[in-house]
């Protein structure tokens, strides 16, 4: 399967080498070349794209066999019989996901020099950016699981830099923190994953676990160490429980959320699922806990998006629930239907921040969508690329967003689950809802207090960006991969997420434990049914929130004063944040204090001082031995001497 | 005269020494003491090197000799310096090593 190194490959950690030099230079200079980092980093992000692009083209052409290449670095360090690599692999996911990331972050490095014109710290944020970038090439480029950990911690890290960006305000620190924080108990429980496939696999080489695990692990164990890095990737991409993280995340800049919702952090998880999927294909039970995880962190999201006000909240929350699709579609063994979505998310979420950033500009960081209203007037341009955004993530037949949402339901609907199917569907509709509501109270309908603000339309360095993201938004879905299982993304991808060839070629047949375990449904409905059904969800929910925001048929500001219980349970995000407060921080709180003033105050401090204590009184008893007299001290000689003679003398005598 | 006499006359001499060292406060008198009880020692080796007819006892009273000549200047030393010091020989006045 992985074939030797032959030379095209070898320029190929450029991509990674770019984008770290860009942050080394802005590290050391950044603050001084003011203007010109923003430059610098985007350069160094389309180098990366660029080399991202040549390698993808000389690829793709070639047989499935020998798409994946494995070129090593440099040893890392070995203990003992543990041998780790600095290497990375070339292979048709990996690939695919550099493109994602380098290409829209380098959208988004071009769209950042308009928005962060004038910051005191332009140097430091592209120097961030490009860490960033950075990171999450490191992690989808690894070949094993630490490196690919490296890139996971570094991105946490990043997160935790660009979101704390604003540092100066107390939300946006403490948003960093806990999304610092959030992220540490994910990847606890990601690195006990990863000691756990240690200790089966004596290695964390992907290759080498992968092909080695039909035969040496056994079902039970692969649900384990999948729901243990399933934990991990609930932290990265949001997911209950530890999806809370996320809609804090936008005090940031608005780039920012772009970044982390589009690119890099949030589809590490989907990404690694994809990337793991022999160990889901083995553990079955792990991989339906992550659909069922997906399906209920898509339903929960979508409810509470509905409720929200501020634009970048619906956004994230938006997000959230997409990423429950995502994991809805690898959890059903529907790995590229997962990655499919994925990509068309990257274009019309990082579309629809950016859009949202650029209203931002436009109204001086003012984000309560109740209060703008026919804002394209103003800012046309940003108008209709949100409304390109729109079509895609209600799935609008025919753009990016039907045809990844389709897969992702039909490989729900095909691997047995019809609940998590119907789940699917409603929240198909719940997302044409929110958006539309979105859509209709920002930029539609009369002017609410946006007149004193003097909206302007953003420059072209932010609006040109946003037009090719509104354009993969609407083509980019036919194009990648608009036949499902015989598209393009699934023809290319095979290599890497095609049940592995050890699976079928080690053992007898009846022993493997192979995707087979997935039960295929041969009946039911039609894929075009399928299709039809959501669609219809998805068109019917925009339908409805249009007639209820749009026609005027019914006062929603007024209702809004007097809202029902309902209302406030999905405005105050189920009370989760409140839950996690008190349990958390308030009981967490007072179990510190209660270690701090009981524990360690009397216990552990008692424990120590005791032992000062008890020395001292020994001491004050033993110190009396010490007369002075020189005489006592000849007896006590003398006393010696004797009681040695006749040790001797007794022992002769016997 | 039998090699026990000489033995027993050994070990009164010695065991004067230990009382003279253990009971008597100037440091003179116990210096003398510890003489009297070296020398002791002195007759009850060379007492066994008759006895058994070799060397080895007679060597050992001339090292015990020789470390005792070496030792009296020393030890006088210490005695005179204490002398200066607090105008007594007596080892009760020297008590710094008392709690």
């Amino acid at each position: 399967m992985v074939a030797a190194v032959p030379s095209i490959v070898r320029a190929d950690w450029l991509v990674l080498l770019f984008p770290a030099a860009g942050s080394i230079i802005l590290m050391i200079w950044g603050q001084r070349m003011k203007r010109a980092a923003g430059s610098i980093a985007t350069l160094m992000m389309t180098a990366s794209f660029v080399v991202s692009g040549i390698t993808f083209f000389r690829i793709v052409g070639r047989p499935a066999e020998s798409r994946s290449f494995v070129h090593t670095i440099y040893t890392f360090f070995h203990a003992g019989g543990f041998n780790v690599n600095v290497d990375y692999r070339i292979d048709p996911l990996s690939i695919t996901m550099m493109l994602v990331v380098t290409g829209v972050g380098t959208l988004i490095h071009l769209y950042s020099i308009g928005y962060m014109r004038g910051d005191p710290r332009e140097g430091r944020y592209f120097q961030y950016l490009n860490l960033f970038a950075f990171s999450m090439l490191l992690l989808v480029m690894a070949n094993n699981f630490l490196i690919m950990f490296v890139g996971w911690e570094l991105v946490g890290l990043c997160s935790y830099l660009l979101i704390g960006f604003w540092f100066d305000r107390e939300e946006a620190a403490s948003a960093a923190k806990k999304a610092f924080i959030t992220n540490r108990v994910g990847d606890f429980s990601f690195v006990i994953g990863l000691f756990l496939i240690f200790v089966h696999f004596h290695t964390l080489d992907f290759g080498a676990v992968f092909s080695s695990a039909p035969t040496l692990i056994t079902a039970g164990t692969a649900t384990a160490i999948g729901l243990l890095l399933f934990g991990g990737a609930a932290g990265k991409s949001a997911q209950i429980p530890l999806y809370v993280w996320l809609p804090d995340a936008m005090m940031g800049p608005t780039p920012v959320s772009a970044l982390i919702h589009a690119a890099t952090m949030v589809t590490a998880g989907v990404y690694m699922v994809a990337r793991t999927h022999v160990i889901y294909d083995l553990g079955h039970s792990a991989a339906v806990v992550v659909a069922s995880i997906g399906a209920a962190t898509m339903l929960m999201a979508g409810l509470i998006a509905i409720a929200q006000d501020d634009i970048k909240r619906v956004l994230a929350y938006s997000t959230i629930s997409q990423l429950g699709y995502m994991f809805i579609g690898v959890g059903s063994g529907a790995y590229v239907a997962g990655m499919f979505h994925l990509l068309t998310h990257a274009f019309f979420k990082a579309l629809l921040f950016l859009a949202a950033g650029s209203v931002l500009h436009a109204l001086h960081d003012r984000g309560d969508i109740t209060k703008m209203g026919g804002l394209w007037r103003k800012i046309p341009w940003t108008a209709f690329v949100f409304v390109l955004g729109w079509l895609a993530i209600i799935a609008f037949p025919g753009t990016s967003g039907f045809f990844s949402k389709d897969q992702v339901l039909e490989g729900a609907y095909g691997a047995g689950h019809t609940t998590i199917w119907i789940i699917g569907v409603i929240g198909a509709a719940i997302t044409g809802f929110y958006m539309t509501r979105l859509l209709w109270l920002a930029f539609f309908g009369k002017s609410r207090d946006t007149e004193d603000l003097h909206p302007h339309e953003s420059p072209v360095s932010m609006i040109f960006p946003m037009v090719l993201l509104g354009i993969a938004a609407i083509i980019g879905g036919f194009l990648i991969n608009g036949n499902g299982e015989s598209g393009r993304l699934a023809h290319f991808l095979e290599p890497s997420l095609a049940p592995h060839p050890a699976a079928v070629v080690a053992g007898e047949p009846t022993e493997i434990v192979s995707p087979d375990l997935v039960p295929h449904r041969s009946g039911g409905l039609s894929a075009g049914a399928l299709s039809g059904i959501a669609t219809a969800a998805g068109l019917g929910g925009s339908a409805v929130a249009f007639g209820l925001y749009a026609t005027g048929a019914w006062d929603w500001e007024r209702r809004r004063q007097n809202p029902g219980l309902a209302w406030r349970a999905l405005r105050n995000k189920f009370f989760v944040d409140d839950v996690y407060q008190f349990l958390f921080t308030s009981v967490g709180m007072l179990a510190a204090t209660a270690l701090a003033f009981v524990v360690d105050a009397k216990v552990i401090d008692g424990a120590v001082n005791e032992v000062g204590t008890i020395t001292t009184k020994v001491a004050a008893a033993g110190r009396r031995l010490q007369t002075g007299f020189v005489r006592t001290y000849a007896l006590g000689i003398l006393g010696g001497g004797v009681l040695l003679l006749a040790f001797f003398v007794a022992r002769a005598v016997r | 005269m039998a090699p026990a006499a000489f033995l027993i006359l050994g070990a009164i001499l010695f065991s004067l020494g230990t009382l003279g060292v253990l009971l008597r406060k100037n440091a003179l008198i116990i210096f003398m003491s510890i003489e009297l009880m070296l020398n002791a020692v002195n007759l009850t080796f060379i007492t066994f090197a008759r006895m058994s007819g070799t060397l080895d006892g007679q060597v050992l009273a001339f090292f015990v000799i020789a470390v005792a000549a070496a030792e009296v200047v020393v030890g006088l030393a210490i005695i005179v310096a204490m002398f200066r010091r607090k105008q007594s020989a007596s080892v009760d006045d020297a008590r710094l090593f008392k709690w």
